[in-house]
């Protein structure tokens, strides 16, 4: 089939014009759009009848001092998963220090634990009744002070320690893409090896730093699971009190919609501000490590050990300590079928999100323009949303297409009326789809934007069509950015908890349904053997991951 | 190649998906021809460790079938009203009277004319229009440090926000719904206005900002933080049991009034249901006496079947009298309960 197409006597002209179907290939963003979309207006359309009586309230006795709450700890993990995430892909990506092979993959191994497990062991080991403190009462007295875990502070370090492998991850791709030619131009050029960092290798991998950033803050934003084991109030509280307190969804949704258009609106002006430059990557394969050796190596070493240990291995120990007192309580017969079941949803999530990222991405590009359109940016809104939210926005569009659609046809067919999108796998998997899509675009958009599009030309003008392109020269080149948002759509949906739970079908249990319904009444002792299985799912993909990714 | 190896999973996991799409749950309820076993479906928020164990027994006695989905209150109510009258649901067991009012006010639930229910559950424990049936009861009561706190002082929920206990008292969040049902049964009895002053002397008293959890709650107790609190009597149950070693008892608030704060677990059949008798059948199993020990015991509550005693550990935490008011009443004042607890700036 592709010989034929390499046979085809090339024209040059078609290779300068737009390429051949280029409105066709804005089709798989408008697809995807269209597919988030669907819980997206049910929350938006919330607008219909006026809530002013929550509103009223929340603005009189809350509002503000949520919003503020929200701002520090937007501004707070901000800083710090730019600042841990950057530095600690700098020192993997491009250095050789003492443990570097094995910090490369650990540091991404964080990213496994659930936001709301590390809260919870930081409220355990920090908290007042906790070692820490308890040790530090011990040595300065009953009165002696000590910061409170639950505090701004503490919410920022617990959601740091799990976000910052988002911006690790995708720095990390981009600085191995870069290789060393630029840098060491700029060297030649007479800038110092800050200047040159700053200049030169920061602003080539700026969109993925951004898009890993925007990540960490999405969640951060919609996060409710460790913001209340801290008891720490953000908008998603709003949220959440109108819904499970006032039984008002719909004040509920009003409230999510704003948090989306907020997003919405923060991406748009990030766009903006980048500009339409564009540095694409020498496709140099070989890359020469910045030695580090003697007391510099050992710092750094010593740096990416510590936050391994900060905000893995404490963790892990403490969740090994629970299972080793509650006797690894529940893990019966059923627990293979559980890994097996959380795996495949997990890989199947992970695939066909990448592979509609893969599609709208390279679309995107093939269709003629630059950067990101807004149908990608619609596309991208699911992860805005905060889980429980957007779960039920998607019950209700798949109960509606049901009702509505579905239903009728089988009355043609003389059959009962019956479900079948809500209690589907098939739903589910669309839910994750819809959920994660952005977690998957980011990195393939960011791997995207480095290649260089002469190689397109080049391809085209030999006779090569888009799909050939595709295969052969894109795929290849973006296997780093295709590995990593193959694993962290993965991860994410292993630790997905409100569209699973309220989506699944009868007797589809997850490790992710295990702790839910072990937390959810405080058993967080026994909730550590599914949390910890969880983790150690993850361990394996990461590990493979980063081998591919240095391999290719 | 790792591309190829995704083009073969994918294609892999699309058909898989098709497969599973396709052949996926032929209805239970249709094939009433040979030897079918009836399936029951349930919707639960109370969780699988305190449920299964009851399904499992019930379906060795009788050869029915029942298969359940867990989530919180708000999702599951969401999805049965979504659902309408396709929902698969025959049950919904979730926990907190107020969650119950609620489903009963989504009209999601159906009037159970049952004797057998009648009989099993007091009046107070179950809906006026029996749309919902009371399965088992815990108490929400003051919890102080055997240590540093003589019960003699103690008396009432209202008197910690007496001088002596300034700085002394921890609280859980007012997000959860457990204190929202204390306050808005204080609402019924004394009135908005007294039960504001009330959770604002409270919040005046507080040792530290609340606690996201009841446990967290008693260890910052146990630890020296603060010396009394509030919580449900099962938490209590639980850690003691952890550690019997804990310097913490119960006290019963208010026996000289209208007693100790109760609530209830329970359970309505669905208005839509697709098995509304065998559901039913399951419901008054579940109050019954055989039941009922069992149902309790494992999450250390009260059973709500008078006729049964509590388990040897709950009956060591001593007699009580309890508020009588109609559970509902946490249903019908939890809006006001929120906004009052907001506006007394209890987090």
């Amino acid at each position: 089939m592709t010989d034929t197409a390499l046979k085809r006597p090339a024209l040059p002209a078609a290779a300068l014009a737009p390429p051949p179907n280029g409105r066709l290939w804005r089709l798989p963003a408008w697809l995807m759009a269209g597919l988030v979309l669907l819980p997206v207006s049910v929350i938006v359309l919330s607008w219909g009848s006026a809530q002013t009586e929550v509103w009223q309230h929340l603005i009189a006795t809350q509002l503000s001092r949520l919003l503020g709450n929200t701002l520090i700890l937007v501004l707070g993990v901000g800083v710090w998963v730019m600042v841990l995430g950057v530095s600690l892909a700098w020192f993997t990506a491009t250095c050789e220090f003492p443990g570097r092979r094995w910090l490369d993959w650990a540091l991404m191994l964080p990213l496994a634990i659930p936001t709301y497990v590390v809260a919870f062991v930081a409220l355990g080991l920090l908290g007042y009744s906790g070692p820490v403190q308890t040790l530090w009462r011990h040595w300065f007295g009953a009165d002696a002070w000590f910061p409170d875990i639950r505090g701004a502070g503490g919410v920022v370090m617990v959601m740091t320690t799990v976000l910052y492998p988002y911006v690790y991850m995708l720095a990390r791709a981009a600085f191995l893409a870069q290789g060393r030619g630029l840098m060491d131009a700029s060297r030649l050029l007479g800038n110092g090896p800050w200047s040159s960092f700053l200049r030169v290798a920061l602003p080539m991998a700026r969109p993925a730093i951004v898009a890993g950033t925007a990540l960490a803050l999405m969640e951060c934003l919609a996060d409710f699971g460790a913001v209340s084991v801290l008891n720490y109030d953000t908008f998603t509280t709003a949220i959440y009190k109108s819904w499970f307190g006032f039984f008002n969804l719909q004040a509920a949704a009003q409230l999510a919609s704003l948090l989306l258009l907020f997003v919405f609106a923060a991406l748009y002006a990030e766009q903006r501000a980048r500009g339409s430059g564009r540095i694409h990557q020498q496709p140099r394969r070989t890359r020469t490590a910045y030695q580090l050796t003697g007391w510099r190596g050992l710092l750094v070493s010593a740096y990416c050990t510590s936050v391994v240990v900060l905000a893995f291995v404490v963790p892990v120990l403490q969740l090994l300590v629970w299972v080793f007192e509650t006797r690894a309580t529940g893990l019966d017969s059923r627990y293979g079928a559980l890994i097996l079941r959380t795996f495949t949803l997990g890989g199947s999530a992970a695939l066909i999100t990448v592979a509609i990222a893969v599609l709208v991405a390279y679309g995107q590009r093939v269709s003629g323009r630059l950067g990101i359109s807004t149908s990608v940016r619609l596309a991208g809104l699911g992860y805005a949303l905060p889980g429980s939210v957007l779960a039920v926005g998607i019950l209700l569009a798949f109960a509606y297409i049901d009702r509505q659609l579905i239903n009728p046809l089988r009355l043609l067919l003389e059959l009962p009326p019956a479900q079948i999108l809500v209690g589907s796998v098939a739903a589910l998997v669309l839910a994750y789809v819809i959920r994660f899509f952005s977690v998957a675009v980011g990195p393939v958009q960011a791997g995207l934007e480095r290649i260089k599009p002469h190689f397109q030309e080049a391809a085209h003008t030999l006779g090569a069509g888009q799909w050939r392109v595709l295969r052969r020269i894109y795929l290849p080149l973006l296997a780093p950015g295709l590995l990593t948002a193959l694993l962290l759509v993965l991860v994410d949906t292993m630790k997905e908890m409100p569209a699973t739970l309220l989506l699944r079908p009868f007797g589809w249990d997850t490790l992710a349904v295990r702790v839910f319904e072990l937390t959810s009444e405080g058993e967080w002792q026994r909730a550590a053997l599914p949390a910890l299985t969880l983790v150690l799912l993850s361990i394996p993909p990461v590990v493979i991951m980063v081998r591919r990714s240095r391999a290719v | 190649m790792i591309y190829r190896v995704g083009k073969i999973l994918l294609v892999g996991a699309v058909v898989w998906l098709a497969a599973a799409c396709s052949d996926k749950r032929s209805p239970p309820e249709g094939d009433t021809g040979q030897a079918a076993t009836t399936l029951v479906t349930v919707y639960s928020a109370r969780k699988e460790h305190l449920i299964k164990p009851m399904f499992d027994r019930y379906t060795a006695n009788t050869g029915v079938e029942i298969r359940y989905i867990t989530d919180k209150e708000g999702p599951l109510l969401a999805r049965l009203e979504a659902e309408g009258e396709t929902t698969p649901a025959d049950m919904l067991i979730t926990v907190d009277a107020g969650n119950l009012w609620q489903a009963t006010e989504r009209g999601v639930l159906r009037q159970v004319d049952s004797p057998a229910l009648a009989a099993n559950i007091p009046q107070h424990l179950r809906a006026a229009d029996n749309t919902w049936f009371g399965l088992s009861v815990r108490a929400r009561t003051i919890v102080y440090s055997t240590e540093r706190v003589d019960p003699q002082q103690l008396s009432t929920y209202e008197d910690l926000t007496a001088e002596p206990w300034r700085g002394r008292l921890c609280l859980r969040t007012s997000k959860k719904v457990y204190n929202q049902s204390l306050v808005a049964t204080m609402i019924n009895t004394l009135g908005e206005e007294a039960t504001e002053a009330v959770v604002a002397g409270w919040v005046a008293n507080l040792a530290t900002d609340p606690y996201s959890s009841d446990t967290k709650v008693m260890e910052a107790m146990a630890a020296g933080q603060c010396d009394v609190s509030i919580v449900n009597t099962y938490y209590f149950g639980r850690l003691k049991k952890e550690n019997p070693q804990l310097p913490l008892a119960l006290f019963w608030p208010n026996q000289d009034g209208r007693g100790v704060h109760i609530n209830v677990s329970g359970a309505g059949i669905t208005k839509h249901a697709k098995q509304p008798a065998a559901a039913v059948a399951l419901l008054e199993w579940l109050s019954s006496a055989e039941a009922q020990g069992k149902f309790a015991e494992l999450n250390q509550e009260y059973p709500a079947n008078p006729a049964v005693a509590p388990s040897a550990e709950v009956a060591s935490w001593g007699e009580f009298k309890a508020d009588d008011v109609n559970v509902e009443a946490a249903g019908r004042l939890q809006a006001a309960a929120v906004k009052l607890m907001d506006r007394a700036q209890y987090r």
